[in-house]
């Protein structure tokens, strides 16, 4: 069985480590906070201003002074610290932000991310998603495998790109690859959803990738 | 000098005029100055840039300017909020500047600092760093991108004192400061007007000093644009 939704963002959370600086994006992305190992205290930035973002308040608590970079209304914690926008983004440009795990249209075997536009559809912007594929140490990508029978795996972006040569690991539901955008490394396949042969992957898969000798099954 | 003014209309006497560039504090519909936003509306003025995250909703915020198609061109990292503003847009009606949101609050921030540009990383090899200067530091690339001032910067902040000095609350702070610094002339709107010397200096987070006309707006309609709740156990 490939991975739902949420086990794709449970797959996610164990990237993170104890102590690190999180930004995560709108859709599965979200859902990440909802799968932090016991134990492990991480502060959530939302880049809108705030360090340290807490649940969704309680009914009848909503501050509109007080919301995530989806909008949303949420609630503050004891480590909470609040800034502008221009700090916010010397956070995530100056490389103090340790990971950002975002969702994409696109991912291509050297790195490149494209998530921001199609080309003859309205176009919403980027919002701070160039900024934080551009400056955060690392970055994860939780997407679907393919988009209406397409692989979104691909030797090349063919939409507008939002990062080149950005991203460091790949989860989908069929598995999770990395990235070796630094060297040249490529991509490698280094592990399977429950029930996912390598037929599967190559079957769905566009872009070029190697199998890790220590490939991990679930 | 007395920088306290009855009202939005009357501090915004004088520094309005067609084409000019605004910018106007805010992330969504999250401390935008919303009392001097209607002001610029019943004012008349047209064909404006405007430079904020966001346009508005429909109705609220920046929105109310599209409504009047007082706005000629935005400056904005993200619009997906709204429909007239997409109407517009497809219509060929209103224009659009996509910045990255880092780059754009750089850009302030630099604008306000006197710096005229900067390099940065965001957007090197997209669509964004097309025609700009790429220069190589340390043996990385990066992409020259402009510092950026307005004729008017419009700001909300929750505390100020008659000096101007300002004090924002929680996330509704976001591009209110930076803009601060950045226009020529800085209005600000605060929801809670007191005496110098009733704000600890030490908590003070824009000095007066960009600051250069204020008014109180202790009734001013806050709006929530994403509800979301959890059931209490």
């Amino acid at each position: 069985m490939p991975w739902t939704r949420d086990q794709m963002a449970e797959r996610a959370a164990q990237e993170l480590q104890d102590g690190f600086y999180v930004n995560l994006g709108i859709g599965i992305p979200t859902l990440v906070s909802n799968y932090i190992p016991k134990g492990m205290t991480v502060q959530l930035q939302s880049e809108n201003g705030m360090l340290g973002t807490g649940p969704f308040p309680y009914e009848g608590d909503e501050d509109p002074d007080l919301i995530n970079a989806g909008k949303q209304t949420v609630t503050e914690l004891p480590t909470t610290s609040y800034f502008n926008s221009a700090d916010s983004f010397a956070m995530i440009r100056g490389g103090h932000i340790n990971i950002a795990i975002l969702g994409a249209m696109q991912v291509a075997e050297n790195g490149d991310i494209a998530n921001w536009m199609i080309p003859g559809k309205l176009v919403k912007g980027m919002g701070g998603a160039m900024d934080l594929v551009g400056g955060v140490k690392k970055v994860v990508v939780v997407m679907e495998h393919s988009a209406k029978g397409e692989s979104k795996l691909l030797h090349r972006c063919n939409l507008p790109l939002t990062g080149a040569n950005v991203i460091d690991m790949v989860i989908t539901d069929l598995g999770v690859f990395t990235i070796d955008r630094a060297g040249d490394g490529g991509l490698t396949l280094v592990e399977l959803a429950p029930d996912v042969t390598l037929d599967d992957i190559k079957k769905n898969t566009q872009a070029s990738y190697k199998v890790a000798n220590t490939l991990k099954k679930h | 000098m007395n920088k306290v003014y009855a009202d939005a209309t009357s501090a915004l006497a004088g520094l309005l005029k067609d084409g000019m560039t605004i910018m106007a504090g805010g992330f969504g519909l999250c401390g935008i100055p919303e009392v001097l936003i209607s002001a610029i509306r019943d004012s008349g003025v047209k064909n404006l840039t405007v430079v904020s995250n966001n346009c508005g909703t429909d109705g609220k915020g920046l929105g109310l300017l599209l409504d009047t198609r007082q706005i000629k061109k935005m400056i904005s990292s993200y619009v997906g909020e709204n429909k007239t503003f997409m109407n517009q847009y497809l219509a060929g009606e209103l224009e659009i500047e996509f910045n990255p949101q880092g780059t754009l609050a750089e850009r302030i921030r630099a604008g306000g600092a006197g710096i005229p540009a900067f390099f940065t990383k965001t957007g090197l090899g997209t669509l964004i760093a097309e025609g700009k200067p790429v220069q190589e530091f340390d043996g990385e690339r990066y992409v020259m991108e402009r510092g950026l001032v307005a004729d008017l910067s419009i700001v909300h902040a929750w505390l100020g004192d008659t000096e101007g000095n300002l004090v924002y609350r929680k996330t509704a702070r976001n591009f209110n400061p930076p803009m601060a610094t950045a226009g020529k002339v800085t209005v600000v709107e605060v929801e809670k007007l007191v005496e110098p010397g009733q704000i600890d200096p030490d908590h003070i987070m824009t000095p007066g000093i960009f600051v250069q006309r204020i008014i109180s707006v202790p009734n001013a309609v806050k709006h929530i644009e994403q509800r979301t709740v959890r059931k209490r156990a």
